[in-house]
């Protein structure tokens, strides 16, 4: 069953295409890798089908898109905003209750941080800051994850721990990565990306390192 | 050199100011003028701080009127912010901010009388109109991101509270904290028309000759004002504002028929309240333009001119009273202290005090307006040129001055001086009141005639004049590619 499905897509900057035209079809159950090098169109076709399935998935941009005044609690709680009221939200602002504080906790602990629950997120290290991007994700419990090189500043064994916490909790996901062995080890359908167009769409096993090399 | 734009640009504002002194009226009136002005530094010497308990209650009300209007003034001005994308919005706003603290204030004592109420909209409805524009540039720098990510269906107040507002919350603080103590400014010279504050105080000090009284008043504002970083504390904050309006005086009632027979008898022009009809207008309006409105503007502008160009040359000089870059820290704490008095003291005050020992001429506006607005811009460039790093053999003294600093800071320089323009015109419409024929004297004089039809008409002139100024200083800004942040 078809998770999304586009077809047409393009994007242009300064009046030169960048990506596209490209068509795409994601079952219910892919875990997709985009591969290619940086400047090929992966952050900007994540971008586009974010737009595309009309937000309803679980964004990690590159940058991240922290409130970097709130602590590392109120940046996971952003991902239900739409789930309470104004006056429940308003509140949380103030004081968090103790439902959602164990909740978000818990899940900081799968990530490694749940000490960190108070600091400000300007406080922390792009590694920490990108976990916490992760939990926002994660805790906004849609089924399509869509992810702009999520893991990009964690170290090996961190990195392995993350890519198998996404695959567990979201049914769909495409992730942009640049990670060849993360990519083949944690997704079940590689796309590689070259000049804004699709070079390459396999399902992983049928693939090795040197197979996704050559688009590099 | 002069192929350089801004350099192209300052010639012709200091040719501009030169002819702008042919018509001027610069002179010294009084006849023992520096026994005067000695008079009045023996008296800031020897301050007497316990001649009256007048003082104390005076210094209670500007704080109190202060935190009540920049209060007031900040709640309005946020929420205009909210909706200061809609062009009605944005001419409502910079139609109040261009009416200055002290022409609202006349306004409110004609139907209000000396209720707190004058006071309070006075310093409220200008700063609630300057408070809509900086929040709104405040708030629409936010990163945008978080607020795409949030999911679909999140309400609007929520996405606000948690997208937006965290992330610009320390600049609106800062930005208010900063206001708080122009309000202090503005709340002190409300009391020269009449308010309980310390402008009062000063007036009735001053006119009695007790100089020791005025000199201890100026000390106790200079005081207040350096230690607010002190008694300015966040959590304290919530208690000042809920009990200022406590302390603000009784004043006196309101009596509502002045204020229905403003509205409608008092503001309306003459001949239409006479039943000329509008066959009266043409003439009506005729004498007031030839007899106040064009003399009065003629007046304003030449001021301004001087004015700006005065400032300018006063803070390129004063800067390197706090730069880093010269003189040991005995030096620098003396510019300091000279540029903290400069700034601190209202224009008004200066021109007042200035008027008091040289009589009247455009000489004291011209001197206070130089003194603060040049001890503003050159602390702030003094302090800019602190973080260049010169090269280790960098030239010293005057060649440091003239080669190394001047021509890094020069842009910034002007970037504060055309945007304080349109403030030292504000400033100049005002000083009218004390005599200098501007466009406040005008007013004033209307006012005393019980003609407050031709006062409103050439407040709004004022208003016009002051917008005018303000979308030309803007373009020379632009023009000139030059940025700056609000100061007051």
């Amino acid at each position: 069953m078809s998770a999304f499905e586009v077809s047409g897509l393009t994007a242009s900057f300064g009046g030169e295409r960048v990506l596209g035209p490209l068509s795409l079809s994601v079952d219910k159950g892919d875990k997709v890798a985009l591969v290619g090098r940086s400047g090929a169109g992966k952050s900007t076709l994540i971008r586009l089908l974010y737009q595309q399935v009309g937000q309803q998935a679980s964004l990690v941009p590159q940058d991240l898109g922290l409130v970097n005044a709130l602590p590392v609690f109120h940046n996971v709680f952003m991902g239900q905003l739409d789930r309470h009221s104004t006056w429940y939200n308003g509140w949380t602002l103030i004081r968090p209750f103790a439902a959602d504080q164990s909740v978000v906790s818990q899940l900081l602990g799968e990530l490694g941080m749940a000490e960190k629950l108070w600091t400000p997120t300007a406080a922390l290290s792009g590694g920490q800051r990108q976990r916490v991007a992760i939990a926002r994700a994660i805790y906004r419990q849609s089924d399509l994850l869509l992810a702009d090189e999520p893991v990009s500043a964690l170290d090996g064994p961190r990195a392995h721990q993350v890519m198998a916490l996404l695959r567990d909790r979201f049914a769909t996901s495409v992730v942009a990565m640049h990670d060849v062995e993360l990519a083949l080890a944690y997704c079940t359908r590689i796309i590689g990306i070259q000049n804004g167009m699709v070079a390459l769409d396999e399902p992983s096993e049928r693939l090795v390192a040197s197979d996704i090399m050559s688009l590099y | 050199m002069f192929s350089y734009p801004t350099v192209r640009t300052s010639l012709i504002f200091v040719a501009i100011a030169l002819v702008s002194l042919l018509f001027s009226d610069i002179a010294i009136t009084s006849s023992n003028p520096w026994q005067d002005l000695g008079n009045f530094f023996l008296g800031v010497v020897t301050p007497n701080f316990f001649s009256s308990e007048g003082l104390m209650t005076a210094l209670l009300r500007t704080v109190a009127f202060a935190f009540v209007g920049v209060a007031v003034g900040s709640a309005s001005g946020f929420l205009l912010a909210l909706v200061y994308r809609f062009l009605p919005v944005r001419i409502f706003c910079n139609f109040i901010r261009a009416i200055h603290e002290l022409f609202w204030a006349l306004i409110f004592l004609q139907f209000f009388g000396f209720h707190p109420l004058t006071g309070v909209l006075a310093i409220a409805i200008p700063y609630a109109g300057i408070f809509a524009k900086v929040y709104s540039e405040i708030l629409d720098e936010a990163d945008p991101e978080p607020r795409n990510l949030l999911p679909p269906g999140t309400g609007v107040i929520s996405a606000f509270l948690f997208a937006r507002i965290p992330d610009c919350w320390h600049q609106i603080r800062t930005y208010t904290a900063y206001r708080l103590e122009c309000g202090l400014r503005s709340s002190a010279i409300l009391g020269f028309v009449g308010l309980p504050t310390l402008g009062f105080y000063l007036e009735a000090s001053f006119s009695q000759g007790l100089y020791s009284d005025a000199g201890a008043m100026l000390i106790l504002f200079y005081v207040l004002i350096a230690t607010i970083p002190i008694w300015v504390r966040p959590k304290l904050l919530p208690i000042y504002v809920l009990s200022a309006p406590f302390f603000l005086g009784e004043g006196l009632p309101i009596v509502w028929g002045n204020v229905a027979r403003f509205f409608t008898q008092d503001i309306v022009p003459a001949p239409l309240r006479n039943g000329e009809g509008l066959a009266g207008l043409g003439p009506w309006l005729n004498d007031l333009m030839v007899n106040a409105a064009l003399p009065g503007i003629w007046n304003t502008v030449i001021l301004t001119q001087i004015a700006l160009v005065a400032t300018g040359i006063l803070a390129l000089l004063a800067f390197p009273l706090v730069s880093n870059h010269f003189g040991g820290p005995i030096r620098r704490t003396f510019g300091h202290v000279f540029l903290v008095i400069a700034r601190s003291t209202p224009e008004y005050v200066l021109a007042y005090i200035l008027l008091q020992l040289w009589g009247p001429s455009m000489l004291p506006a011209v001197v206070a307006l130089a003194l603060h607005n040049g001890g503003i811009i050159g602390h702030l460039i003094g302090r800019q040129t602190n973080s260049i790093r010169l090269r280790p053999d960098a030239p010293k003294g005057f060649n440091r001055y003239t080669w190394e600093l001047t021509p890094r800071v020069y842009r910034s320089f002007l970037a504060f001086l055309f945007y304080r323009w349109e403030i030292i015109m504000r400033e100049t419409a005002i000083l009218g009141i004390l005599g200098i024929y501007t466009l406040g004297f005008y007013v004033d004089s209307a006012i005393q005639n019980i003609h407050f039809d031709r006062a409103l008409v050439l407040i709004l002139i004022t208003a016009l004049l002051n917008i005018g100024i303000d979308t030309l200083g803007r373009y020379i800004r632009r023009k000139l590619a030059l940025q700056t942040m609000p100061t007051c």
